[in-house]
């Protein structure tokens, strides 16, 4: 309970200094169209040279795109932002501050930093995934909603580990300056249903990145193409993915020496 | 203002040398800082490399689909250009405006103007040297892709030499566009929103996102009015593409003339810009 508080708190405390910085929402609407339009460019075009992409059609694929904004804007509203922050702290050895605080210590550096505005984006995702749905016809039953919801939660929660995962490994790799770069060049993978891509790379961001569960899993979902073993699978693997992470920063941490910044 | 140095001034022929002693010197400095850092450049190159191939998929798919081609290109083709398009995309790295808006916002600019030399001509040798580095990360790259992807190269001895200039000219006019845009950070502070409008410019006129020649007539007649093209496009076309002496001669004049255009535009928004900066300590 005192967990949920903190995290909150710091949640609260995060949005509060966003909200002084008002032109930056402006400017965030601005970038997340511009990237939207892009995107909706690459569409047509493709859609103009071809009526499917591998069985996908221009509106399903719109649900994908969705998806994938929704995606963008939770890392890069709350993942990203503490993730590199405590890569930095690794580096600059002052993560004795959140260490010795009384709270479970990988909860406390995964809610410290917010970026509110970047947050734009899971409107403007959330927008995208209605307008597929409207023009899908709009017969999705309560279950697939459900369904929908579900693997949307789970996809954050492997993105959430995968970054952890990276963020950890700077107990041994000093300098991270290139995860952004090296993970929003992956990200881009989850715009098209992973079903196009090469067997070793549909594996590659399956399981070593999650982004065919979370971007394709809820996709499938609200495009009604999901089987139920899937969801149950991604259940699976975010519980594992979860339990490495603990395991993982508790072995980093042994290799973590900061004198007392 | 730029201060001019105080010396009396050298005679001409030494001039010149000093000023090539001092490119060979910083390209040389900026090499071998580059490969100080390999793992970290490598995966910053991966992370590059992921965009040409998702667009070469997506491509080859509907190829696949459409009995073998699309708009006249086929999987192998598409392999060839997106193959090339991350060595044409290495080159095209350069000093980025949100670099220039640091320098400005955050006074750092003040050193610099100090210093001999116009500030740009130390991004334009320390880049310029970060590319040597680069290009040899590049070729297990270029190998794996080729493996993977099976591109079809027909390359004749007169490609390859206008490739390897037009290369360094696409660097050049993309170093002195995206110069000028972050000197608007002398009035706006912030450059974000104006650099978003012109990556998304350059995503779709320059070839980067899809071989213009499937894009619409109206886009390609664009295309030709605007730099991008020059630096993505052509240098592409002019390995991988069934260009003629005549077109690769003719689009080697034409990045001469954007490097011109940029250079103009470069220095005449500089000598307006620069009287604005004002800068405490450092």
């Amino acid at each position: 309970m005192t967990t949920l508080r903190v995290a909150l708190l710091h949640l609260r405390v995060g949005v509060m200094n966003d909200l002084q910085y008002r032109v930056n929402f402006a400017l965030q609407i601005l970038q997340s169209l511009l990237a939207l339009v892009t995107g909706l460019v690459v569409f047509s075009l493709v859609y103009s040279h071809t009526t499917e992409l591998n069985g996908w059609t221009q509106d399903e694929l719109l649900a994908v795109l969705g998806v994938q904004i929704v995606m963008a804007g939770v890392i890069h509203a709350v993942i990203q932002p503490n993730m590199m922050r405590l890569t930095e702290e690794v580096q600059e050895g002052k993560l004795d501050h959140a260490l010795t605080k009384p709270v479970d210590a990988q909860m406390l550096v995964s809610v410290r930093e917010v970026q509110l505005w970047q947050a734009v984006d899971i409107v403007t995702g959330a927008v995208v995934i209605c307008v597929a749905l409207v023009r899908l016809g709009g017969d999705l039953g309560a279950l697939d909603m459900l369904a929908f919801g579900v693997a949307l939660v789970f996809g954050a929660l492997l993105l959430y580990c995968f970054w952890f995962v990276l963020a950890t490994g700077s107990f041994w790799v000093v300098r991270m300056w290139f995860l952004p770069e090296l993970f929003e060049g992956i990200f881009q993978t989850g715009r098209w249903p992973v079903g196009i891509y090469p067997d070793w790379l549909r594996f590659g961001i399956t399981f070593l990145v999650p982004i065919a569960f979370a971007i394709t899993v809820p996709a499938e979902a609200v495009t009604s193409r999901l089987e139920w073993q899937t969801l149950v699978f991604a259940a699976f693997f975010t519980v594992a993915a979860f339990a490495f992470t603990r395991w993982f920063w508790r072995f980093g941490l042994r290799r973590y020496t900061g004198a007392s910044a | 203002m730029s201060v001019a140095p105080s010396t009396t001034p050298l005679p001409k022929e030494s001039r010149l040398r000093s000023f090539v002693d001092f490119y060979l010197t910083s390209m040389r400095t900026e090499m071998q800082s580059q490969f100080q850092y390999r793992a970290a450049t490598y995966m910053y190159l991966l992370g590059m490399v992921a965009e040409p191939v998702i667009y070469l998929v997506v491509w080859s798919t509907i190829a696949d689909q459409s009995g073998g081609e699309v708009g006249g290109l086929t999987a192998g083709q598409f392999a060839a250009y997106y193959i090339v398009w991350t060595l044409v995309r290495t080159m095209n790295i350069v000093f980025t405006p949100y670099g220039w808006e640091w320098r400005i916002r955050e006074g750092q600019l003040s050193g610099a103007l100090l210093r001999p030399l116009h500030p740009i001509h130390y991004d334009v040798a320390q880049f310029a040297g970060g590319k040597i580095p680069w290009l040899l990360y590049y070729l297990p790259i270029a190998v794996v892709l080729t493996l993977v992807f099976h591109p079809t190269f027909d390359v004749r001895p007169a490609e390859i030499a206008v490739f390897a200039v037009a290369i360094w000219g696409a660097y050049l006019i993309r170093t002195f566009n995206q110069s000028a845009l972050g000197l608007v950070t002398f009035w706006t502070t912030r450059v974000g929103a104006l650099f978003s409008l012109y990556i998304v410019l350059e995503l779709l006129l320059s070839g980067r996102l899809v071989p213009l020649t499937l894009m619409p007539d109206w886009a390609q007649t664009l295309a030709w009015l605007l730099p991008f093209r020059w630096t993505f496009y052509f240098p592409i076309e002019a390995l991988v593409g069934e260009l003629s002496n005549e077109q690769l001669l003719g689009g080697l004049a034409m990045q001469v003339v954007w490097i011109v255009v940029g250079i103009g535009i470069f220095s005449l928004v500089w000598r307006h810009a620069i009287r604005r900066y004002t800068a405490v300590g450092n």
